[in-house]
């Protein structure tokens, strides 16, 4: 067992992590050796020049590819134990996602996105729980309208609502304003940085933009594949 | 969470997509298509078979010499059947000095119980269907009888001890034979007027006949019932093989119509293959993000099954209740060929239909989905991670198997199994291989003549594999369409050839030797061609290779029937028109040799006979002996005199030998026959009208059926054209805004894309010509008997369809994909 794990305090942790591809051109190394942990709580920004890797490894950490090598903890589990079902349950129960293009179901509506997780990992009553939520971001009269007929600024209220929905212990989330004007955007992060205090999440953030970043405890900076930098910032 | 209520709860909205409504309608389709076709196969057989059974007047005959015990009516009562009784014995009847031989028949009340008595108010005059039967003290005159007795209606006959008014001529029975047998003519009296005449007593030759009609298994029960009770020396019949022309029809429209179903359960399964690939490949973002939500593999793929079930509930509870209509429409519109008393529609029909449906999805359906499990997580964040594609041993395997089991429970017909089959195995890998060689063409053709045109090209070359599919669904489509159109076409105007205008309508039998120079003269100097006498001699057969008839076993039951019945034997120099040798060798002109024999095919068949047997016939007390030397096949549908047997020319030398002829003669001629009973009183004219009329009107109604389900067919059709399109959709409109958001003019990407579409139906119209001319002769020559003439048309209509057929159906699909603003595609949902 490796210090990170050790640490009670410690909800996500790389060790010697690297991944690589194999692309026509050979195998390709997108992320080496990065090791790194979070505590509990903790709001984290990845950052990075484009193709640095960020997103490859915000992947590794949520369990939705496997490293090469190096391993993975998430919320006290060996992820490279587990086999896809396996890893989904993890998911299911301690991990939210907000995508930088919203990724609504486009066949539900709007209280129905957000109970897809509620309902995934078991919860009782996940219709007040959705509708509960929904109206913290602000949404409670749009709950049946379907993912069309929102503007992305409230699609993205949504995926907010979807992935804090299960109290999530850690909430990952790629670019998530990428797709949004300055304004909507702070407007989103605001609404996230706040029920990041309230649950007690920890955030997970991969974004390129600075003020973004600045708003994080602390940033962790990738280029071509490698940890460089690894910084608490005072918020 | 249950897969299923989350499966139902984006159902509503799922239906609205492209994908979903071609999936839907091409289930619904193969539904109806099927419903239709069980439901009207196994109409237009029982009709058929029912028409047949008007030979007996009756659906089952019980024929004694004895009078009918009372049991037997009894027990037909039991079983809730209706019965009728006749009598039929030869007496010499008079009028004034003349007399005549007649064959009298004493009908009983509801005779007959199947088809109907025609009458006409005078000689050869306009006929009518009779009501009922003669009242007492009347008869109903045959009037070959009343030309020989100088009858007109009103006049007296007298029969035996009675005097009998002649109240109408008597013109068809349906129990009379149209064979050639030399009946005397008949007279039709009221059973309860026999004893009256007192020539029934010991001795006299009478037939008794109890009649049996209603419910075909109350039949079958009654005849269990009285079976073993029945002495040897009674005969029972249930049908007759003088029906074998209305069998003909009714048997090309059987076979069309299964070739029809086949096809557009064929096609409805591409249609859903293509589907079934686009469904999954729109869910793999929804799956994808469902796994990255914590959902595990078994969910997603009971979502998915749970949808496409419903669907396909869906699909069918549709397609039945468009069958169902289809069925009931039809039967009340074929009301007199599907006999009021049949059970109405039967539901047996939507169950293997829905039944098949569900194979259809399974095997066509199944493997896209179940790959859509392995749809990597990874995609919601790198959106190109796709699932690795089904295997395709795996795909081939189940789609062959779901239609091979489909086939086999629509249709047991092998021989069309393998040609259809077949057929579209080798079209597809030909459309396939051609597709991709024009693909690369037209992609080397694509400099200069403007945006539109290289924009269309270069797409067909760019997505080289997807594009050859693409001409391969819609090459197959197109296919069977032209096959279908054409061989429809082919198959109503080879009925209506086998029913042509010159079809004789009379026969006119029992002709003596010296008498046929002044019959030939009357025809001509009425205005009618002299018909060519044809030969026959009376013979029962006696033995087989030596064998006699009586011990021997035959392949098949008919057999010793048709060993055992009186035979009509001619002989010809030459083959007629409407015969063909299919084994053997037909003998040369001027042969000279041993007496030879050439079978009709079904005869050979039943009789166990082949080519080189001997045949031993008693022909008016003298042995002939024949040597088999050729089989025939008989076109039974041309109305000209055929024969079982016809023999090589001198074998008949100085047997009593009679002739028939057949004849057209119009209305208005009718008085030549007058004449000619007149003059000939021993010969005998049968009308023909009442059974061309029979076969007519089943030819017609099976080709109004014919034509409904062809309908269905060419819906299915349209269906593939419309999967093929929308299998491209997504990438055309993010594609056509790109486009127009680069600054190229609506107009322009539109005249891209049907540049596109018309290249690809082109290529498809060029290979679907190919295709379904082979195809169709194989199919005229195979299935149908029916000659091939290579029709030019087929490759206009393949080309012109091809591009037509394709383009609007791309543009309809492609249509809303170009008008989205650009903005609202780029930045996706
Ligand atoms: N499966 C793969 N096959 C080939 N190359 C890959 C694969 N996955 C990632 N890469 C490459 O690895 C590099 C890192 O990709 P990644 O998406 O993690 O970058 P990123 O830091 O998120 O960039 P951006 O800021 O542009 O989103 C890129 O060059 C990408 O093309
Ligand atoms: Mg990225």
């Amino acid at each position: 067992m490796s210090n990170h794990s050790a640490n009670d305090n410690t909800v996500l942790a790389a060790e010697n992590v690297t991944k690589q591809v194999i692309s026509p051109e050979g195998s390709l190394t997108i992320l080496s050796d990065v090791s790194f942990s979070v505590n509990k709580g903790e709001s984290v920004a990845i950052v990075g020049a484009s193709g640095a890797g960020k997103s490859t490894l915000l992947a590794l950490l949520a369990g939705l590819d496997l490293p090469t090598e190096g391993r993975i903890w998430l919320n006290g589990v060996n992820l490279n134990d587990l086999d896809e079902d396996g890893r989904a349950d993890v998911r299911a129960t301690s991990v939210g996602f907000v995508f930088q293009s919203f990724h609504l179901v486009p066949s539900l509506n709007a209280l129905e996105n957000v109970m897809l997780p509620l309902e995934l990992s078991g919860r009782e009553r996940p219709r007040q729980a959705a509708s509960e939520i929904l109206k913290q971001v602000g949404l409670a009269d749009r709950w049946s309208h379907y993912p069309a007929q929102l503007s992305g600024g409230e699609k993205q209220r949504v995926a907010i609502a979807r992935a804090f929905a299960t109290e999530p212990a850690v909430l990952f989330a790629d670019e998530p304003t990428g797709n949004l004007d300055s304004r909507t955007g702070d407007r989103v992060m605001d609404l996230m940085f706040e029920l990041n205090k309230t649950s007690s999440t920890t955030l997970v953030l991969v974004t390129h933009d600075q003020a973004l970043a600045a708003r994080c405890e602390r940033e962790i900076g990738l280029d071509a594949g490698r940890l460089v930098s690894d910084n608490k910032l005072i918020a | 969470m249950k897969a299923l209520t989350y499966a139902i709860r984006g159902f509503g909205r799922e239906l609205r997509t492209g994908e979903v409504l071609v999936l839907l309608a091409a289930v619904a389709l193969a539904v109806a298509a099927l419903t239709a076709v069980g439901f009207l196969t196994d109409r237009i057989g029982r009709g058929v078979a029912r028409q047949a059974n008007e030979v007996l007047a009756a659906d089952l005959r019980l024929r004694s010499p004895d009078p009918v015990p009372g049991e037997w009516r009894d027990a037909a009562l039991e079983y809730a059947l209706q019965t009728a009784e006749t009598q039929t014995f030869p007496s010499v009847v008079f009028a004034g000095d003349l007399s005549a031989l007649a064959t009298i028949k004493g009908v009983s009340d509801n005779y007959p119980l199947r088809g109907s008595v025609r009458v006409s108010d005078r000689l050869f005059g306009e006929q009518h269907v009779a009501d009922g039967i003669p009242s007492r003290g009347e008869v109903w005159a045959d009037g070959a009888l009343m030309a020989r007795l100088g009858l007109r209606v009103g006049d007296y006959v007298t029969v035996g001890e009675s005097d009998l008014r002649v109240d109408a001529v008597l013109t068809y029975r349906p129990d009379q034979s149209i064979g050639f047998a030399s009946l005397a003519p008949s007279l039709l009296v009221n059973l309860l007027d026999l004893p009256g005449t007192a020539l029934i007593n010991e001795g006299s030759r009478v037939g008794y006949a109890l009649l049996v009609a209603g419910d075909e298994s109350a039949i079958d029960e009654f005849y269990a019932a009285v079976e073993d009770e029945l002495p040897q020396s009674v005969r029972v019949r249930n049908q007759e093989d003088s029906s074998q022309r209305a069998t003909n029809a009714a048997d090309r429209a059987q076979r069309f119509l299964s070739l029809t179903a086949v096809i557009s359960l064929l096609l409805s399964a591409v249609a859903i293959a293509m589907s079934a690939r686009r469904f999954a490949h729109r869910r793999m973002d929804t799956v994808a993000l469902m796994k990255s939500l914590g959902a595990r593999q078994r969910f997603v793929i009971s979502v998915s099954c749970v949808q496409i079930v419903m669907l396909g509930v869906l699909g069918i509870l549709i397609g039945s209740a468009v069958g169902y209509a289809v069925e009931n429409g039809l039967t009340v519109i074929l009301a007199d060929l599907f006999a009021s008393e049949l059970p109405g529609a039967s539901l047996r029909p939507v169950g293997l239909a829905s039944g098949s449906a569900l194979i259809l999805l399974v095997g066509f359906a199944l493997p896209s989905l179940i790959q859509l499990r392995n749809t990597p997580s990874l995609r919601v964040l790198r959106h190109d991670e796709m699932p690795p594609p089904p295997s395709r041993m795996f795909v081939a395997g189940t789609s062959l198997v779901a239609v091979a089991l489909l086939l086999y429970l629509t249709i047991g017909d092998a021989l069309m199994l393998v040609i259809v089959l077949g057929g579209m195995l080798v079209i597809s890998a030909a459309l396939y291989g051609v597709g991709r060689l024009l693909v690369s063409a037209m992609g080397r053709s694509r400099g200069g003549v403007g945006i539109a045109w290289r924009y269309g090209l270069a797409n067909i070359s760019r997505r080289g594999r997807d594009s050859a599919v693409q001409v391969v669904a819609f090459g197959l489509g197109l296919t069977v369409l032209l096959l279908l159109t054409f061989v429809r076409t082919d198959l109503l105007e080879g009925w209506q050839r086998t029913l042509d205008e010159d079809a004789p309508n009379h026969f006119v039998i029992n002709i003596q030797s010296h008498e046929r120079g002044s019959i030939a003269e009357i025809f001509q100097s009425g205005g009618i061609a002299a018909p060519r006498f044809v030969p026959l001699v009376r013979a029962r057969m006696t033995e087989i290779n030596g064998e006699s008839i009586k011990t021997r076993e035959y392949p098949e039951e008919n057999g010793r029937w048709m060993a055992n019945r009186e035979q009509n034997l001619s002989w010809a120099e030459s083959l007629s028109s409407s015969n063909e040798i299919i084994e053997g060798t037909w003998w040369p002109p001027d042969y000279d040799g041993e007496p030879l024999v050439s079978l009709e095919e079904e005869a050979a068949m039943e009789l166990g006979v082949g080519l080189g047997d001997k045949l031993n016939f008693l022909a008016a007390g003298q042995e002939i002996s024949l040597i088999v030397s050729s089989i025939r096949h008989v076109n039974w549908d041309s109305f000209q005199p055929n024969f079982f047997m016809v023999l090589s020319p001198g074998a008949l030398d100085g047997f009593p030998t009679t002739f028939v002829a057949s004849l057209k003669i119009e209305e208005q001629q009718n008085n030549v026959l007058l004449r000619l009973v007149r003059a000939h009183p021993s010969v005998s004219v049968i009308d023909l009208e009442v059974i061309l009329e029979q076969v007519k009107g089943i030819i017609d109604k099976a080709s109004l059926a014919v034509q409904v389900v062809f309908a269905f067919t060419i819906a299915a059709g349209v269906a593939v054209l419309f999967a093929a399109v929308q299998s491209t959709i997504d990438e055309r409109r993010f594609e056509s805004a790109l486009l127009r958001a680069l600054g190229v003019r609506r107009r322009t990407v539109l005249a891209g894309v049907l540049t596109e579409f018309a290249a690809l139906g082109f290529a498809a119209g060029l290979l679907a010509s190919a295709g379904a001319s082979i195809l169709a002769a194989v199919i005229a020559v195979q299935l149908f008997d029916l000659d091939y003439s290579f029709n030019p048309m087929l490759w206009v209509g393949g080309l012109a369809g091809g591009v037509v057929l394709v383009c609007v159906s791309g543009f309809v699909a492609v249509r809303g994909a170009i008008n989205v603003p650009p903005i609202d595609v780029l930045r996706a949902a």
